[in-house]
């Protein structure tokens, strides 16, 4: 091996350059992460999570921010996670394989994961608000201004459809770690294909719907262009309800950064806020990352 | 193992034989002590209908997906519509101010004529041909619209006005009207600006901006991650791999608010330093950072597609006697080429529709040139700059959908690309046809 190595010096070179460029992106993740930890870390402190923005939102805290954020992915989670389950249950337990329906759904699906974030706001623009809030304000609110506005609600559909797709692929990968022998055993047994898919397929794989769900929990988080118009605001002195709208920590960050007047002033809480939401996404894809690693040992055991 | 097959299989055989054993099994829980066949029938029908829901709902719900894509292709098409309608519904019912409003137009003719050819003359003295080229290609891109004015050139002949479908073309630039006629035909001009008296709505800044800023960010981003992802499939020991593999979800799992937020905070002042451009925020800043977001896509598919390459290639390379590298890139790489592509598409389509951080770093000027070290405006970031100031229904909230549009067809296209050619392509070459 080291004779082979000293004789190729072009071939080090060249696994040099590769093992580089895989070090630069290391470096490029370490980077990020350093340079806001330690731009934010003198802002964190128990006030600044958990008070309202004071002086023209150039002092104070985030907690409206955090308390949007919070509500935003439970109600897209509540909307996402059931619906991508049983997306990803009909994909593996009962369409075939090669089945027209089967191959149409999964590019739908990809299709999904690669329509950009503000297509969705577009989306949810013209639909749920637009169409479906204005019928319904037609229909119940004699054409007051109810729902056909930008809301938490609306906002939170959206969000649940553009974090779809992410639940819809972690739960596959998960049910198809559920061993083909266990289904056949169940059903030897004589239970039904549902009663299969209830008490054996399911429980086999609820640490993918967990890692589905906080994958998309910490994409929810994250994401800015599906929600600037359809329910994100600068700053409410209330906290929000399903009609209203909301403040949100990345769109926060978004309008401390470009939209304030006075942005030298506010850069400590931009930072602060930066590092919540960085924190706040990274912990979960850590749990994500370290639970999806414990299923792909279990698919190869 | 078993196969999927043989459950189906076991499935119909479990209906078609005895049904003794499953009665067995659906009593035997519930009610142990007293076997009467009656009672099983029942309960067996019972579950049958909680199967026969279940199933249903399964598999009606297993079609949102498409649904979904069918109502976003309706429901942002359907507010960009107005545009080409509007002015069409106006037309047969003020004819005569129509026929007014076109004269009008040819006094202004002239001007519009010089104003153009001006700008073809600054033109030929800022650039050489890598511009005209580029600036075809966008016609090209932008024909729909075209087509759509000379067909309203058609209409304004039936007006019995004398005008060519294409002198409307070359008129159209700038005239200022307040219908949705002018709006149309200002598409295809490099002027954006939404907001004034008189509107203009060009795009042409826009989606050359956009082409510029993808190609910077795909410069940087896809050597690195190719390379990575060759390291990581070919030479990595396990140890790296389990760093590598985990790093790169990490930063895929980054918001892109956060990667504008450094791009802007951090990444342009220290570019600045190192290239002494002008602009701080520039679309080189904003293509850096969208790779940096880019990374893991093309990292991930990359690396799928360079593992898929059977081990059989590998070890056959280096039994005649080629070193690790020459595999690497002399077979390896070669052999998964159709799945870089799609990596690269799939990349592509990510930065062009970014609009987060082409929102915070990229200077957001619609200028149209090709250095590298100006601002841009991207597609995306317009409407998600100017979305939440518009009036409903104006015709600036239906241009922006129409861009909207424009994004959805041109991410559906490319996805649908990396989907079935590549994907019959990569499994010709590995399963050997």
């Amino acid at each position: 091996m080291i004779k082979s190595f000293k004789k190729n010096i072009k071939g080090i070179v060249i696994e040099g350059i590769t093992l580089a460029s895989a070090l630069l992106i290391i470096a490029i993740v370490i980077i990020m992460l350093t340079v806001i930890i330690i731009g934010g870390k003198d802002q964190l402190s128990w006030e600044f999570l958990t008070s309202f923005p004071t002086d023209g939102m150039t002092k104070g805290g985030i907690f409206p921010a955090i308390y949007g954020t919070a509500l935003l992915v439970i109600i897209m989670s509540i909307a996402a996670v059931p619906f991508g389950t049983i997306t990803a249950i009909y994909l593996t337990e009962y369409a075939k394989e090669n089945s027209i329906i089967a191959k149409t759904i999964r590019f739908a699906v990809r299709t999904l994961a690669v329509i950009p974030s503000i297509i969705y706001g577009l989306f949810g623009l013209g639909f749920f608000i637009k169409f479906v809030g204005a019928h319904i304000d037609g229909a119940f609110y004699g054409g007051e201004l109810k729902w056909g506005q930008p809301n938490l609600l609306w906002a939170s559909l959206t969000m649940a459809l553009l974090t779809l797709p992410v639940v819809i692929v972690s739960v596959e990968e998960a049910l198809k770690t559920v061993p083909q022998e266990l289904r056949a055993a169940s059903l030897a047994l004589g239970a039904t294909k549902w009663q299969t898919i209830q008490k054996v397929v399911i429980p086999g794989s609820l640490s993918g719907i967990m890692t589905g769900t906080i994958l998309a929990v910490s994409r929810g988080a994250g994401e800015v262009a599906p929600i600037l118009f359809t329910g994100a605001a600068y700053y409410l002195a209330t906290l929000p309800g399903l009609s209203d709208q909301f403040m949100v920590l990345g769109y926060h960050i978004y309008v401390l950064t470009t939209q304030s007047a006075n942005v030298d002033q506010t850069l400590p809480i931009q930072f602060g806020t930066t590092c919540v939401l960085l924190m706040l996404t990274f912990i979960l894809n850590m749990t994500a990352v370290i639970l999806r690693y414990r299923i792909r040992k279990k698919k190869t055991n | 193992m078993f196969k999927p097959g043989l459950i189906d299989q076991l499935n119909s055989k479990k209906t078609n034989m005895t049904k003794e054993p499953t009665k067995k099994k659906a009593t035997g829980k519930s009610t142990a002590e007293s076997n009467e066949p009656v009672r099983i029938d029942i309960t067996r029908k019972k579950f049958r209908f909680g199967d026969f829901i279940a199933e249903k709902v399964i598999k009606g719900v297993a079609f949102l997906s498409i649904t979904i894509i069918v109502l976003i292709f309706f429901f942002v098409f359907r507010e960009a519509f107005p545009i080409f309608s509007h002015s069409k519904e106006v037309k047969p019912t003020t004819t005569e101010q129509a026929t007014q409003d076109v004269q009008e137009t040819y006094g202004a003719v002239t001007d519009k004529t010089s104003k153009t050819e001006e700008v073809q003359e600054t033109y030929g003295d800022v650039t050489d041909k890598p511009i005209k080229e580029e600036t075809q290609e966008t016609y090209g891109a932008v024909t729909d619209s075209a087509q759509v004015q000379e067909q309203y050139g058609v209409q304004t002949n039936d007006t019995s006005v004398t005008t060519d479908p294409s002198d409307t073309y070359t008129v159209s630039a700038g005239s200022g009207f307040d219908d949705n006629q002018s709006a149309i035909k200002t598409l295809v001009t490099k002027d954006w600006i939404p907001v004034s008296d008189k509107p203009r709505y060009g795009l042409l800044a826009l989606i050359v901006g956009t082409f510029k800023i993808t190609l910077i960010s795909l410069l940087f981003a896809a050597p690195i991650a190719i390379l990575a992802a060759l390291y990581t499939a070919v030479f990595a020991n396990k140890k790296m791999k389990e760093i590598i593999k985990p790093t790169i979800e990490l930063l895929a799992g980054f918001p892109s608010v956060v990667i504008g937020f450094f791009a802007l905070m951090v990444l342009a002042t220290f570019l600045q330093e190192i290239f002494h451009y002008e602009t701080r925020l520039n679309s080189f800043v904003g293509g850096i950072a969208m790779g940096i977001a880019a990374i893991p896509i093309i990292f991930t598919i990359t690396e799928d597609a360079l593992t898929a390459v059977p081990k059989s290639f590998f070890e056959a390379s280096l039994a005649i006697g080629a070193s690790k590298w020459q595999t690497a890139f002399f077979v390896i790489l070669p052999a998964a080429t159709p799945g870089i592509f799609a990596a690269i598409l799939l990349g592509i389509g990510r930065v062009f529709g970014e609009t987060m951080i082409a929102l915070m770093a990229t200077g957001n000027a619609a200028q149209m040139d090709l250095n590298p070290f100006s601002s841009v405006r991207t597609l995306a970031a317009t409407i998600g700059a100017e979305m939440a100031e518009v009036v409903f229904g104006d015709t600036h909230y239906n241009v922006l959908f129409l861009i909207g549009s424009l994004l959805f067809i041109f991410t559906f296209i490319i996805n649908a690309i990396a989907e079935f050619y590549v994907k019959g392509k990569l499994m010709k070459r590995i399963q050997g046809k």
